[in-house]
């Protein structure tokens, strides 16, 4: 198929479509907006849902319903709206329904900024609602990357009746590259769970996350965990470059995998074995491979768009091994290619 | 192996935003890598804007341009604010018609077009933006001649196709101009 | 043996979880009653909320879905925009609907989503113990209103059925009670109504239900039902307040 140039968010709405999904819900917020104006246009002429929503609240458990029916379903904001959002996310992961949530992340917290961040990772990969629970969370580092996982979180999200958040952030939203969109494909996992009407054929479908007993939610937690072990152990996805030789070792994903991947090209022209690893899925986190690259290179950079959220991880999963420094702009500013050389050169010339 | 890092930056409303997607979808066309990247903001018109394109033989990296190979400058704020980041040997577009200084550094190359003046000549008073990229393309080779119809149409609005052939001759005044 | 009473087939066999003298179970029969006459039962999804009525997805034998507190009707928006075919209710208190749950009712409202509303107003949370409901009466006294509501500090009681029906869309709007039998009959028949309009396509009805609470009011069940009479349905007075039906003739 031909490529085509295209708007991240608008690559994200497109795919969506064609990966099944006809019922948008959302609500005003840049820098995601595209994504809902894309839905507005479309939906209606494929027999669709695209309905701007009263509130990101009412957004997102109008997800809720649709998903309940057993039907593929999404909504996108960016990091105030997504905070919103939360409550129906644990309703969502405490009664096992499959969504997707798009987060086009902006500088915080507050109000914050419109320009890109990454720091809604903690957020993201942590829960964000109340109470013990996971959501798969994929991060694009390209406008075909914005597309392709989309289909990847619903197919995932379905997979394990979990609901998946696509964490891309401003930057992504807002560029064009150019992209080859997916087949449409038909989506055939069974729901038996769904709510259809018992069509007086079989007992009533109840769809919930109460549990007054505490040994029963003990157990659903306990299941729901079981299940997360499985998702860790066959879902990672991950990015190495140039990492066969690498001296030191950078960790970055989305726009600071790109920024990355200009200063480990410096770098190696000036002689210096960088590397890169780039986790595209931010969870469950490519920690295996961290901890084997631990024994072969001298350190770890974690280039972020926060304080340093994501270099908790990495620090937990080399396990001490080897130093971690952090590289990283926030508030809506995005580290350069240069700042990024410098902490390679640092780390390699054993300043740190 | 060409890597290609152009910026351009002007007020907005001038058709920054544009004129790069008519250099991305003319990439896009000729098979290159590409990336597109506007500044974004609650200003719609009269403020700020700017745009990074990178057209690539090779995959892009940060789609972000912060030393541009070429740069287009459509009002003197911009000028200002960018001068200094061209790479040594990089080239400057400039309207002469709205920024009255030349360009300070002597390791560039600076072309100076009064884009606004040809476009309100033409009668084409918008397509300032088109002017300059004619002589961005005649100058560099960022992307080649051939084929500017097919990337404009791709550009342009359906809903206006009287504009393309009018971007073609602001495109065509801008390649013709003589220094 | 003559059946002469029976359960109706909307009703699951479970054990109601209510208080002595609550009306939550009549009106649990009322809204199963509405759904056996109009045969819908194997198409009807149900939305609980939070309130005293959280476990009603165990009472009623449709598929059922529990909702985050207020937000059924964003919930039931989802499910009738996924299964137009479905017939989609909610069942919401006080609190869920007229407080934490305002945008989504109004909103849902102003869509004129064909969705069936059931408002219970007991004029107080039950579930958390009796504290001041956005449908307390002026003076009444709760846990969080221990001197009485005082409508200089906290405001005054929100009327549902009067606020609503300044909206152009919604299609149906009736405020009833079961505080006495006839009461009770002429519930039903509005129950089964904003039930019907749904089957006709015809889009939002909510039937608002002034309920009584004995525990958390501190009376008992028949002096509730007296206070229903006495203090509540004059503040919140009976009868239909929006029908498009005759808007239309």
């Amino acid at each position: 198929m031909a490529k085509v140039l295209m708007k991240g968010n608008e690559a994200i709405a497109e795919a969506a479509i064609r990966a099944g999904c006809r019922h948008y819900f959302g609500y005003p917020i840049t820098p995601q907006t595209e994504v809902a104006a894309y839905m507005a246009k479309r939906m209606p002429k494929i027999g669709g849902t695209f309905l701007q929503a009263e509130s990101e609240i009412s957004a997102i458990n109008m997800v809720y319903g649709v998903s309940s029916a057993g039907l593929r379903v999404m909504t996108s904001s960016s990091s105030p709206g997504v905070s919103l959002k939360q409550e129906g996310i644990s309703y969502l992961a405490g009664s096992d329904l499959p969504a997707l949530i798009v987060n086009v992340q902006r500088g915080g917290p507050g109000l914050g900024g419109i320009q890109p961040s990454q720091s809604d990772y903690f957020q993201a990969t942590k829960g964000g609602g109340h109470g013990d629970y996971h959501l798969t969370v994929l991060a694009p580092a390209s406008v075909q990357e914005m597309a392709d996982l989309t289909v990847k979180a619903f197919d995932l999200a379905d997979k394990y009746r979990m609901p998946a958040m696509l964490l891309a952030d401003g930057t992504m939203g807002q560029m064009m590259e150019p992209v080859e969109l997916p087949e449409d494909c038909v989506h055939t996992v069974e729901k038996p769970w769904a709510l259809t009407g018992t069509q007086g054929k079989r007992e009533h479908n109840i769809i919930n996350s109460l549990y007054l007993v505490p040994e029963q939610l003990e157990q659903k937690n306990l299941e729901r965990y079981e299940k997360y072990k499985t998702v860790e152990q066959n879902e990672v996805i991950c990015e190495e470059y140039m990492l066969d030789d690498a001296d030191v070792c950078v960790v970055a994903f989305g726009i600071a995998a790109r920024v990355s991947k200009n200063a480990i090209t410096a770098a190696r022209a000036k002689g210096i074995k960088a590397g890169l690893i780039r986790p595209v899925t931010l969870w469950p986190f490519p920690s295996e491979i961290i901890k084997k690259t631990a024994d072969k290179v001298n350190g770890f950079i974690s280039v972020e768009l926060s304080m340093g959220q994501m270099i908790e991880d990495v620090k937990l999963a080399e396990e001490c091994k080897k130093p971690v420094t952090l590289c990283s702009r926030v508030g809506g500013m995005i580290p350069t290619p240069e700042q990024v050389l410098k902490a390679i050169e640092d780390m390699e010339g054993g300043k740190i | 192996m060409a890597y290609t890092q152009i910026l351009i930056a002007g007020f907005g409303g001038q058709g920054v935003l544009f004129a790069g997607k008519v250099l991305a979808y003319k990439g896009l066309e000729e098979d290159k890598q590409i990336s597109w990247l506007p500044s974004y903001g609650p200003e719609m018109r009269g403020g700020t804007a700017n745009c990074s394109v990178i057209i690539s033989d090779t995959p892009v990296g940060s789609p972000i341009v912060s030393e541009p190979d070429i740069l287009i400058a459509m009002n003197l704020p911009s000028l200002d604010k960018y001068e200094n980041s061209v790479v040594s040997g990089g080239k400057v577009f400039i309207d002469s018609f709205l920024i009255d200084r030349k360009i300070t550094r002597t390791d560039i190359e600076a072309h100076y077009v009064p884009a606004t003046k040809i476009a309100r000549e033409m009668g084409l008073p918008t397509l300032a933006n088109m002017v300059l990229l004619g002589k961005v393309i005649d100058k560099t080779g960022a992307v080649s001649k051939e084929g500017l119809k097919e990337a404009l149409a791709k550009t342009v609005s359906a809903k206006h196709p009287e504009l393309l052939e009018a971007n073609l001759k602001a495109i065509q005044a801008g390649m013709e101009y003589e220094e | 043996m003559a059946v002469v009473f029976k359960k109706p087939e909307a009703l699951t066999d479970a054990p109601l979880h209510y208080c002595p003298g609550c009306t939550h179970g009549i009106i649990h029969r009322l809204v199963a009653e509405a759904i056996d006459d109009l045969g819908i039962l194997g198409r009807t999804i149900g939305v609980a909320p939070v309130g005293c009525a959280v476990m009603a997805y165990d009472y009623f034998s449709c598929d059922m879905v529990e909702a985050a507190h207020g937000r059924a009707p964003a919930v039931a928006t989802g499910l009738k925009r996924a299964r137009p075919e479905n017939i989609v209710f909610t069942y919401q208190g006080d609190g869920d609907l007229a407080s934490i749950g305002m945008a989504e009712t109004v909103h849902a409202a102003t869509r004129n989503e064909n969705i069936t509303v059931i408002f219970v107003n007991n004029a107080i949370y039950g579930m958390t113990g009796g504290q001041m409901a956005p449908t307390s009466l002026p003076g009444q006294v709760t846990q969080t209103s221990p001197y009485g509501r005082d409508v200089k500090t906290v405001g005054y009681p929100i009327k549902v059925c009067e606020l609503l029906s300044a909206l152009d869309a919604p299609y149906y709007i009736e405020r009833v009670a079961v505080n006495n039998v006839k009461n009770v009959m002429s519930a039903k028949k509005a129950i089964k109504r904003a039930f019907q309009n749904q089957v006709d396509g015809k889009g939002f009805s909510l039937i608002e239900v002034v309920s009584s609470c004995p525990t958390n009011w501190g009376m008992t069940p028949e002096k509730a039902l007296k206070w229903v009479e006495t203090d509540m349905i004059p503040y919140y007075p009976l009868g239909v307040y929006r029908d498009k039906s005759k808007e239309a003739e």
